[in-house]
């Protein structure tokens, strides 16, 4: 199949994408992006990634249908149950990739950054799994709000460091991660935890989520007679969900891929994080994409109820899917995501991730027809959130 | 023929290691910038950087990245700068270079950043997150239309294929990083990377270098410039600028001290 809108060779996606690195970390990128592929394709790399992808993580995850969820908006709706991943998130996907690449590249530590936590979770989770020291680094705000996750990643044995830097949220962790990549270049592998970064990363963490759309095509086969759904809905926050649930429709015309993004309290209150609204193109965290940003080019800090999609940037293939109009972007708001995250909850029996709150309250707005067939990539589950639910729907009251 | 750039002409006619001061634009206060690069001029500095605030620059540690952020806090944007340097060559004729990060250069525009550049008479910039391949495909011609340098950098684990690379597109200098790390990180030199500096120069590089980050005082200033043309002080003179009670007076004795003239 013919994947145009794939990466290039020159690291792009139309005009997005690139290295914009400086010069102490070229290098290391440049190991990364000239053996990344040949890596991936060693039997023996993809024995160990299977092997790990399904006995450690619990792959393939089911492709449930939401009947009740399909009654209420009249049409058929599958949740691809990337919650029920070991560490309660699609992030592992990434990580059991990344861990095992840089192993062969020979290095023994690892950097990450997170936001919501899972990513900075699974990291340290797959570093305990091979014996490799773990630093990640997290926003001082996100370190309050995903309390959970930090006493997870601390007890997986990560040392959890606060960016006190900017917002002190996703971006300024992701600015101390690469400042301790380019401290360390030698010893350690950063392990970003998105679709976005330099040339290769976007690129070699949507191949490592691609297992998500190859699993929902053989399952859809299965269900529905046909391999393909109508839509496919992800939330965005750098995208790599989203990514691993387009991947293998990317090129597939008659699947509309829908793309959620943060609107927090609302696309032009001056509290959001909605990019493909509010952004323009620039440079954050090494390749050109859409970026929320003054006029002056200083990067806009970002608002979200949730810190996985708190976040100024967007992944550059997402930035090309969004400026080329294959992909359909909706800014959903807290409240919104909020509402849909209990309708979930009471009519699924699934508490939700926030983040993933966000991509399910899109099958209000689509107005799908009866016979069409949505997958809704069910990103993770919604115990590390809920404080922020206690908090913002009384719970405790 | 367009005059010769004085960068060029500094290094054709240096008798003495050449000291290159970064200070950022707009600090301690807004309206420093003139001040400061009057000052780093009066105590003797050879080459002036100015930083352009960024608000993520990542190949920074804490001293300018908080510079940064207190001076985008006064107001501080790159045409803030522009209007500032407007008469700047009535008075500075040392060499001025910017320094920043690629956003906002884009944002302003490349080429109207250049030919901006051109018009108050800035000599160079060093934007550590453009790559060489984006330059020579992108910016390269533009640069040089309007007569100004890029300078790369080159660090320990630059390998000297890559070296070569960037020799043959620089003008002006190389700017050579001492050691993996990012700015303020560390100080002082090791023997480690005394033996990276003496593999650089047996390369007969066309462009002479300058050693930057870990460069403090006047003891790690001579010594960077055993194995080079000169060296860049940044992290500790922003430390400096932080803390000045006399921001003219402490500057010129500052830049005095490491040139050796008191
Ligand atoms: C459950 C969940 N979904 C989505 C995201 C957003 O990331 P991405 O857009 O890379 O999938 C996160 C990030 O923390 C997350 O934890």
């Amino acid at each position: 199949m013919k994947q145009s809108f794939q990466v290039d060779e020159r690291g792009y996606y139309g005009d997005f994408g690139g290295a914009f690195i400086p010069e102490m970390l070229y290098p290391n990128v440049e190991e990364l992006r000239s053996r990344y592929l040949d890596i991936m394709a060693e039997p023996a790399f993809q024995k160990e990634f299977q092997f790990l992808l399904k006995d450690f993580v619990g792959r393939p995850t089911p492709l449930f249908k939401a009947e009740r969820l399909s009654a209420k908006y009249q049409t058929n709706i599958y949740l691809k149950r990337e919650d029920l991943c070991h560490t309660g998130a699609h992030k592992v996907n990434n990580t059991i990739g990344q861990i095992l690449v840089a192993k062969r590249l020979g290095k023994n530590k690892i950097v990450a950054e997170t936001g919501a936590g899972q990513h900075g979770v699974a990291t340290a989770t797959v570093c305990a799994l091979m014996g490799m020291e773990c630093i990640v680094y997290m926003g001082a705000i996100d370190i309050e709000r995903q309390a959970p996750n930090v006493a997870r990643m601390r007890m997986l044995g990560a040392q959890v460091v606060a960016a006190q830097s900017g917002s002190k949220t996703l971006k300024d962790a992701t600015n101390e991660a690469m400042r301790h990549w380019i401290n360390n270049p030698v010893d350690t592998h950063y392990i970003i935890g998105s679709v976005v970064g330099p040339h290769p990363y976007p690129d070699m963490v949507a191949r490592f989520q691609s297992v998500i759309s190859e699993e929902i095509r053989i399952q859809l086969q299965e269900k529905e007679g046909r391999d393909y759904p109508d839509y496919v809905i992800a939330c965005v926050g750098g995208g790599s969900n989203a990514a691993g649930a387009f991947y293998h429709f990317l090129d597939e015309p008659r699947t509309q891929l829908i793309a959620a993004e943060a609107a927090g309290k609302g696309v032009n209150s001056g509290h959001s994080a909605a990019t493909t609204f509010l952004g323009r193109p620039g440079v954050l965290h090494g390749s050109k994409s859409l970026l929320m940003q003054t006029e002056d080019g200083q990067v806009i800090e970002p608002y979200s109820i949730s810190a996985g999609l708190d976040y100024p940037g967007i992944g550059p293939m997402h930035a090309n899917l969004s400026s080329t109009g294959r992909a359909r972007f909706f800014g959903i708001t807290d409240a919104e995501a909020l509402d849909a995250a209990v309708e979930c909850s009471v009519l699924e029996g699934i508490i939700p991730a926030l983040e993933t709150a966000h991509a399910l309250a899109v099958f209000e707005k689509l107005h799908a027809k009866p016979e069409e067939v949505i997958v809704v990539n069910l990103s993770g589950r919604g115990d590390k959130d809920l404080s922020t639910y206690q908090q913002h729907l009384k719970l405790n009251d | 023929m367009t005059k010769m750039n004085r960068i060029t002409k500094l290094f054709a006619e240096a008798t003495e290691p050449i000291l290159n001061v970064y200070a950022t634009a707009g600090y301690p206060n807004f309206g420093d910038t003139m001040t400061v690069l009057h000052a780093l001029q009066e105590g003797g500095v050879d080459i002036i950087e100015i930083g352009m605030p960024y608000s993520d620059p990542v190949a920074d540690g804490e001293t300018i990245q908080q510079s940064n952020q207190v001076s985008l806090d006064q107001g501080m944007t790159v045409a803030h700068l522009f209007e500032q340097l407007k008469a700047m060559r009535q008075t500075i004729t040392v060499p001025v270079l910017l320094m920043g990060y690629i956003n906002p250069v884009l944002q302003y525009g490349v080429e109207a950043f250049c030919k901006k550049c051109a018009e108050v008479g800035i000599d160079g910039v060093i934007l550590p997150d453009l790559p060489m391949a984006e330059y020579e495909s992108e910016y390269q011609a533009i640069f040089e239309q309007y007569g100004l340098y890029n300078i790369f950098l080159i660090t320990p684990q630059t390998t000297d294929a890559r070296i070569a690379q960037v020799d043959a597109i620089s003008n002006g200098f190389i700017y050579m990083v001492s050691s993996a790390s990012t700015t303020g990180a560390k100080t002082g030199i090791s023997d480690i990377q005394e033996t990276y500096f003496k593999r650089i120069n047996g390369m007969n590089l066309k462009n002479p270098r300058l050693i930057g980050f870990g460069i403090s005082d006047r003891a790690s200033f001579l010594k960077a410039s055993e194995s080079a043309a000169g060296a860049i002080i940044g992290s500790a003179f922003v430390k400096l600028l932080g803390q000045a009670q006399d921001l003219r007076g402490e500057i010129v004795s500052f830049v005095q001290s490491i040139k050796g003239k008191k």
